[in-house]
């Protein structure tokens, strides 16, 4: 996914483009990274091509999925000390609110950090971070 | 309602689905209360560009499109039913160069809550790369409008 340099250019500068240009399905939802301070704020820009029900219209919830995932394990790489790379193991996603044709958020929590297990929470908003659209809690293997 | 009802079904609700379209996600086969959904392998959904390994998102996009179609296929009439929740198991990693195929099923119905489960395999039934169980909302089918559901239904029927 990510190599060393890119990890550790992202970590210095708090600059994620090379890392997301890294992994083709981040540029295909369009997934960005924003960090403030020791915090990061994913977003999920408007794009026609997320989009799943017509009718709504409203993103596909798959697509609500896949940028909660790849989220966690950017969130879980920025977090180690050294160079490990997380696999996920088990994703558990509840749906909230419809998520609507418009710029979606994600920031994550690392509820518990094992020796080779992690846990990692996940909550997806857009209009208000009070009124989530998703939350969703995933298992993540570290492999040295 | 016969299989190849389904099948129309299925495929033309897939087909409204901008972001399945997108990753070229196609119904194979619809029968009652199950059917199998194909995901065929683009660079676009790699997750990691050395192994060239298909990104979870897109397995989690591939079974809840699955998951959420079947529910045609165990009802007598179209009804839109959002996603209440989804919960993946990640088996093994897919195969690059192979399509991701899934095969969910309809297991209970009641009056609010539809249940389903899913897997999602490569070349044969026994390499699985994935499990998952979804559950949906019944919200009724006026709920969804008429223009909608004569598209989905195929009106020449």
């Amino acid at each position: 996914m990510t190599s060393p340099s890119i990890l550790h250019y992202t970590q210095e500068t708090g600059d994620f483009s090379r890392m997301l240009d890294s992994i083709p399905y981040a540029r295909t939802i369009g997934l960005q990274c924003d960090q403030f301070g020791d915090d990061l704020i994913f977003r999920l820009p408007r794009k026609k091509e997320n989009l799943g029900n017509p009718i709504l219209p409203a993103l596909h919830g798959g697509v609500i999925g896949g940028f909660m995932e790849v989220s966690a394990a950017i969130y879980l790489m920025m977090s180690q000390e050294s160079l490990r790379m997380p696999r996920i193991v088990d994703f558990s996603l509840d749906y909230l609110r419809a998520g609507l044709d418009r710029e979606s958020y994600a920031e994550c929590h690392l509820t518990r950090q094992g020796n080779r297990v992690a846990n990692v929470m996940v909550t997806a908003w857009q209009k208000s971070r009070q009124q989530p659209i998703a939350t969703a809690r995933a298992h993540f293997i570290m492999e040295d | 309602m016969n299989d190849a009802i389904r099948f129309g079904r299925v495929g033309r609700f897939v087909g409204t689905l901008t972001h399945a379209t997108e990753l070229g996600i196609e119904v194979t086969d619809a029968t009652e209360n199950a059917l199998t959904l194909r995901l065929p392998y683009s660079e676009k959904i790699i997750g990691n560009p050395e192994s060239r390994v298909i990104h979870g998102g897109a397995i989690t996009t591939l079974m809840d499109t699955a998951c959420g179609s079947v529910v045609i296929c165990a009802l007598p009439e179209f009804e839109l039913c959002p996603t209440l929740d989804l919960r993946v198991d990640y088996m093994r990693a897919a195969e690059p160069d192979e399509p991701v195929y899934a095969h969910a099923e309809v297991y209970r119905v009641t009056r609010n809550i539809i249940f389903t489960r899913c897997e999602a395999y490569q070349g044969s039934r026994s390499r699985t790369v994935a499990n998952c169980v979804g559950t949906f909302m019944r919200i009724g089918p006026e709920a969804t409008p008429k223009s909608y559901r004569d598209l989905i239904t195929g009106e020449s029927e």
